[in-house]
């Protein structure tokens, strides 16, 4: 079962309008500019870049929080950008997502237990002992005990938060699970535990994941797939191990070069980016990354590179490293 | 083994925590019993409460009964004043005390039910305004901005005035009033809270619209919205006893505070407690509420709270 592919996304694209006040005209914002990329059951997607390059749009693009202003996003071969009201809601609960706050992402005035009957109460007709049972069942997978049932979030750590937001996002057994930043506004010690937790749940119940984080070494622990992003445009995708021993696109050399390693006697080659990264009202012409770019030429000043595949990889690059 | 017991023991007291309400409760009473004057004012208030409650037995007299011989007694303490008219009779012989008591059922149940009136139009519209902003969101708030341009006391007479002067019609008026406050408030806490990641989450749930509104947003909202309620309980008392002065309000004999003082005018000079007593009144229980109004802010906003 494991590999059949849930989810594709094609040509992704979400513009905002903001406005620059009463007299300006509003300027278009491309937070996400063409991402196509798969799911597969079981299996773990992980989106990396710096803030601001479109990761948590694309979240709220797959969990139907948004819908994309162009491209095609299909779950199980159904177009959801044009299905009609009563399949997007069944399709809907087939995602879920967890967020990066586990102080924001609870309801403080909801017990844990009514947070986590809440989808089941809306979405199913169970009867209130179902829906108990189910609920405890849940707490006992992610490693609540029973008698927090009666407890609300403010008698919480981070950590077991967030193992009730992923028990909330859980019931009703989704297929996808969107993980937005899940563990990098907690602890190291209890980031491993909430890895952990995930990967054993992905194990158990044949998830697939949508991980989107900043983390290096969070995502090498945990993914299958990475695709780097950079002004809403994936620049580089591959498996993680071509990934992370053979980065192509000279953003990607950079990333990993500034991820931290607990070593201190090992040679650090850090590749330093220049400047800041632009505004994405107002990309550069050309590869949006060339500003940047130690390796740019005058073709990256003028056409945005296709994607192309080398090797095992997909990167958008005119001129590869590697 | 016996680490292994010590280890459980520690969990099980973390765990003996307050749960619920009860911890809730136990905490809103820590934060509001912290400031004396609230304390002060919420017993002047239940003192009040059940003054309104039980009047029929507290009052000697009844409201509107006449004693032909007694006009204008004075109180017991001066002379010419007797014990049977403890707070004096005002101008038609009608004892005070009687009169004040079963005034207090006046005065709380205006305040009670403009307090309600309003809270209820006010949050729906509020919600409203602030669940799906655009035009409506616009339409709501310039309404709400046109009634608030109107100086509070000169639109409630203008609308006592096109309704008919009793005191139902007073209550409507000083409820429109108010409720510009609670649109305005529960607006601005609806949107802080819909940015709020529980509410992302409890649309992808598929928690429906009405849900989301009432059931997870508006609980999250209710703490200005007690604190509005408790302070404009007093401004309803005040207005409403304003009205009654101007003889919009409560029409006599009705022994409400505000219209007992507009009789009682042309004795101001002869005989001062036919109207200090009503102002008096009106003046405690007002100020009750208002101490008990901040204490419960102070217990209710969580910017002031250190935890």
């Amino acid at each position: 079962m494991s590999g059949e592919t849930i989810l594709v996304a094609q040509d992704l694209k979400r513009f905002y309008e903001v406005s620059r006040g009463t007299f300006k005209p509003a300027a278009i914002l491309k937070a996400l500019n063409g991402a196509s990329f798969t799911l597969q059951k079981g299996k773990t997607l992980a989106v990396v870049g710096e803030s601001g390059c479109g990761k948590s749009t694309l979240a709220r693009l797959v969990t139907m929080i948004e819908p994309p202003t162009s491209g095609a996003l299909k779950i199980r071969e159904v177009d959801i950008v044009n299905a009609d009201r009563p399949t997007r809601r069944e399709l809907k609960s087939k995602v879920q997502i967890v967020f990066q706050d586990p102080y924001g992402s609870l309801n403080p005035r909801q017990k844990i237990g009514s947070a986590l009957e809440e989808p089941l109460l809306v979405n199913t007709s169970m009867s209130k002992s179902e829906r108990r049972k189910a609920a405890m069942q849940m707490m006992e997978m992610v490693g609540l005990r029973p008698e927090q049932y009666e407890r609300y979030p403010h008698m919480f750590s981070g950590g077991q938060r967030q193992r009730i937001a992923v028990a909330r996002a859980l019931m009703l057994n989704p297929e996808i699970l969107v993980l937005d930043e899940p563990v990098s506004a907690l602890d190291v010690s209890i980031q491993a535990q909430i890895l952990n937790l995930l990967a054993d749940l992905q194990e158990r119940l044949n998830l697939a994941y949508l991980f989107i984080s900043h983390d290096l070494s969070v995502v090498k622990h945990i993914a299958d797939e990475v695709m780097v992003m950079y002004l809403g445009v994936p620049i580089e995708a591959a498996s993680r191990d071509v990934l992370f021993s053979n980065p192509r696109h000279p953003y990607t050399r950079a990333l990993l070069s500034a991820t931290p390693i607990a070593d201190p006697l090992r040679e650090k080659q850090r590749i330093t980016l220049h400047g800041e990264l632009p505004s994405p009202m107002d990309p550069p012409a050309g590869c949006a990354f060339n500003p940047r770019c130690s390796e740019a030429t005058d073709i990256c000043l003028k056409t945005p590179p296709e994607q192309r595949k080398l090797g095992e990889t997909v990167v958008a690059c005119y001129n590869p490293v590697g | 083994m016996s680490e292994v017991a010590r280890v459980e023991e520690q969990q099980i007291v973390e765990d003996s925590r307050p749960a619920g309400r009860m911890a809730l409760l136990k905490e809103f009473w820590s934060y509001f019993s912290e400031n004396r004057g609230a304390v002060i004012g919420l017993v002047f208030f239940i003192g009040v409460v059940l003054v309104a409650v039980f009047a029929d037995f507290i009052a000697p007299h009844g409201p509107n009964e006449q004693y032909r011989d007694a006009f204008l007694q004075p109180p017991f303490w001066q002379e010419g004043g007797s014990i049977t008219f403890p707070l004096g009779t005002d101008a038609v012989g009608r004892d005070m005390f009687s009169r004040l008591v079963h005034g207090a059922r006046y005065s709380l149940f205006i305040g009670c039910v403009v307090v309600t009136g309003a809270l209820l139009v006010g949050v729906v519209l509020g919600l409203v305004a602030g669940f799906f902003r655009g035009r409506v969101d616009t339409l709501i708030m310039r309404l709400m901005d046109i009634i608030l341009s109107f100086p509070s006391l000169l639109l409630a007479l203008v609308l006592v005035a096109i309704l008919g002067p009793s005191l139902t019609n007073a209550m409507i008026a000083i409820a429109i009033v108010q409720q510009p406050h609670y649109v305005r408030l529960t607006r601005a806490a609806v949107i802080g809270e819909m940015s709020k990641d529980y509410v992302t989450a409890a649309r992808v749930i598929g928690v429906r619209r009405m849900r989301l509104m009432f059931i997870t947003v508006l609980p999250n909202c209710m703490a200005p919205l007690i604190v509005q309620a408790a302070l404009s309980f007093s401004t309803a008392i005040l207005d409403a006893a304003a009205l009654g002065f101007l003889g919009l309000g409560a029409q006599p004999p009705t022994p409400e505070w505000g219209t007992m003082l507009a009789e009682a005018r042309e004795f101001i000079l002869r005989a001062w407690w036919v109207v200090t007593l009503p102002g008096l009144a009106i003046l405690l229980t007002v100020l009750a509420i208002n101490l008990m109004g901040d204490g419960l802010r102070d217990a209710l906003d969580p910017k002031l709270k250190r935890s």
